[in-house]
């Protein structure tokens, strides 16, 4: 028999669960722009789609500082206290 | 001294120790000549003493005391240390040791090896304490003095497992057991451990070996490691530097790239994760590199060094087991790279007359610095085997250096320039003093109208073709230099002397929305 130490961060990663699909939208919802280019045209689009089915729905608009790295601490919290629901956009 | 108390096999049963008695401990081997000498009086301790004081032989491996016994017809009990672990409390060198103590434990008296003059002592010192006669013994027949042999419980390999065996050992990551049949390197690379290539199994022995490597505490985290922000200590770097082959001399330079690359400033989050492949880039400066043979001349950014090839490599371990950076995962490169798999290298400093990167960045010519670069795609040749100006090749460095992501790509960010020792000498031999002149030559050489590096119905690549039209002529004329400052162009000397080739990394995004280079002193 061989004994090895573990090389890895030894953590159980979180199992999470997709939150329930809820049957009526309302509230608010957050778009994220990752500031990838023309990530604004596709939340442009959503927005848009958004005023014209939902209109009941208010929509936010969010942006991230860069696209290299994670989103800062203040705007994932300032997210989760203004949205009920967020969409991020990615790339190009 | 009060000595480790314990408890040990012996043929009529356990013996533990203290003893509530004067005790005469042996440590012994059966392989050791001096030990062969000494059973003799050892056996007539016993005989003589046997009835006030316990005369205990602990004998280092389960065999050789039962030949001891047979050959030397003891009736001492010989107590089993096959496991050693008694061996290593009381901290032996050498066999045999021979210590006396009294009723509750504390040491007497102890020596090593054979001394003619400390066995009469200690048989009278027993006669005395026991009130026992003390033995006839020919003292002639003895040599004045024998030294003894080394204890096996500092042989190499078993001091170390002993060692990661003890309750004070440093030891705390947890232990993976391989059965006995499975293959290890097989397990490893099923537990995805792996880049892909084969690691040495980071064993409790190896791990120690590679600890001694730096003074730093095992468990001080050195960084946050992304993606994941796991804690990266000094056991886990020391782990994985087992696994990519490190010598243990090289682990403060391990250490140094984990802080450099783990930080705000380098980005190893976008590193990783960008579709660009781009790679930690390393680059070595002052007198480490010689002190723990990295290559800086011939084959610099290939294959064949220790050295270079592990310190790159370990630093990627870090990031994929502990960080957890797994292509496919967080891991989104579209091509990836063969950098991904280790690039770290040193500057050959004493070869050139420029300042070395170091010393631009700011430190002293005498620390050992590491320097981790955001790169991307593997190192490109400058090929100019007939320019014998200084303009001339630092006009080919400068227009090769303008491929660097997309010819039309302009104020770019960092390069990484590796300059030949050929083209160094073409360059400093004719009044190129420092590498500011070449900076500057790049600079002047790809500089280009504004109007010629944006997209084009035939070229796309560069800037928008919209900005064009709110633009003067003059605007449009203005001219752009591929890279933003002069100091994005980061200089190396490196590489064989002979051969009229640079070489070049070109930089991922640069600056606070990407990677900035980063630099670390390498603790040594």
């Amino acid at each position: 028999m061989t004994l090895i130490l573990d090389p890895t961060d030894e953590r159980v990663p979180v199992r999470r669960h997709l939150t329930p699909r809820p049957e009526h939208l309302r509230g608010v919802i957050g778009l994220l722009d990752i500031s990838k280019p023309r990530g604004n045209v596709f939340l442009d689009r959503l927005e848009a789609l958004f005023h014209e089915r939902l209109p009941e729905v208010e929509v936010r608009r969010y942006r991230k500082p860069t696209f290299t790295k994670p989103a800062p601490e203040d705007l994932r919290r300032k997210i989760l206290e203004e949205c009920g629901y967020v969409i991020e956009a990615l790339a190009d | 001294m009060v000595l480790p108390a314990f408890t040990l096999d012996a043929a009529d049963g356990s013996r533990a120790f203290p003893t509530g008695r004067p005790a005469l401990l042996c440590f012994v081997k059966e392989d050791c000549p001096t030990c062969g000498l000494s059973m003799p009086l050892i056996e007539e301790a016993h005989r003589a003493f046997g009835n006030e004081v316990d005369v205990l032989i602990v004998g280092q491996d389960a065999e050789g005391n039962a030949v001891l016994v047979e050959r030397h017809g003891l009736t001492a009990p010989i107590l089993d240390d096959s496991a050693l672990h008694v061996s290593f409390a009381y901290d032996l060198d050498t066999v045999p040791t021979v210590i006396l103590a009294d009723p509750t434990g504390e040491e007497r008296t102890r020596f090593v090896g054979f001394g003619r003059d400390d066995w009469r002592h200690l048989v009278s010192s027993l006669a005395e304490t026991s009130g026992l006669r003390a033995p006839a013994v020919d003292w002639d027949a003895y040599p004045e003095s024998r030294p003894g042999c080394g204890s096996k419980s500092v042989e190499p390999g078993i001091a170390e497992r002993l060692e990661a065996e003890a309750s004070g050992s440093p030891l705390r990551a947890r232990r993976i057991e391989i059965a006995t049949q499975d293959d290890e390197f097989e397990f490893m690379f099923d537990q995805g451990l792996t880049d892909g290539l084969p690691v040495v199994p980071p064993t409790p022995e190896r791990v120690l070996r590679m600890l001694r490597g730096t003074r730093r505490d095992a468990q001080e985290v050195v960084a946050t490691v992304p993606p994941n922000m796991a804690p990266a200590t000094i056991e886990k770097i020391a782990i994985n530097a087992v696994m990519a082959g490190c010598l243990p001399e090289y682990l403060p330079v391990v250490i140094a790239a984990i802080e450099a690359v783990c930080t705000d400033t380098f980005n190893a989050h976008g590193i990783m994760a960008t579709t660009m492949g781009a790679a930690p880039v390393l680059v070595v400066n002052g007198p480490i590199r010689h002190r723990i043979g990295m290559n800086m001349g011939l084959g610099v950014l290939g294959q064949g060094n220790r050295a270079n090839a592990t310190i790159g490599r370990a630093l990627m371990l870090v990031l994929r087991n502990v960080g957890g950076a797994k292509p496919g995962g967080t891991e989104r490169s579209t091509f990836g790279s063969p950098m991904k798999y280790t690039m770290a290298f040193a500057e050959w400093e004493e070869r050139s007359p420029w300042s070395p990167l170091h010393v631009e960045r700011g430190f002293r010519a005498e620390q050992s610095v590491l320097t981790a670069f955001g790169m991307t795609g593997a190192p490109h040749l400058i090929v100019d085997q007939t320019s014998r100006s200084a303009r001339a090749l630092g006009g080919s460095i400068g227009v090769g250096l303008e491929s660097a992501a997309h010819p039309k790509a302009h104020r770019y960010g960092d390069v990484l320039l590796v300059v030949g020792p050929e083209h160094l000498d073409t360059l400093t031999h004719d009044g190129y003093a420092t590498k500011e002149h070449l900076r500057a030559r790049v600079q002047e050489v790809t500089a280009r109208p504004f109007a010629d590096v944006v997209s084009d119905d035939e070229v796309g690549g560069g800037a928008s073709a919209d900005s064009l039209t709110s633009m003067t002529a003059e605007q449009r004329a203005r001219l752009v230099p591929k890279f933003d400052t002069p100091a994005n162009i980061h200089i190396v000397v490196a590489g064989a002397d002979a051969g009229k080739w640079s070489a070049f990394f070109a930089g991922w995004t640069t600056g606070a929305g990407g990677t900035i280079p980063t630099s670390r002193v390498i603790e040594e």
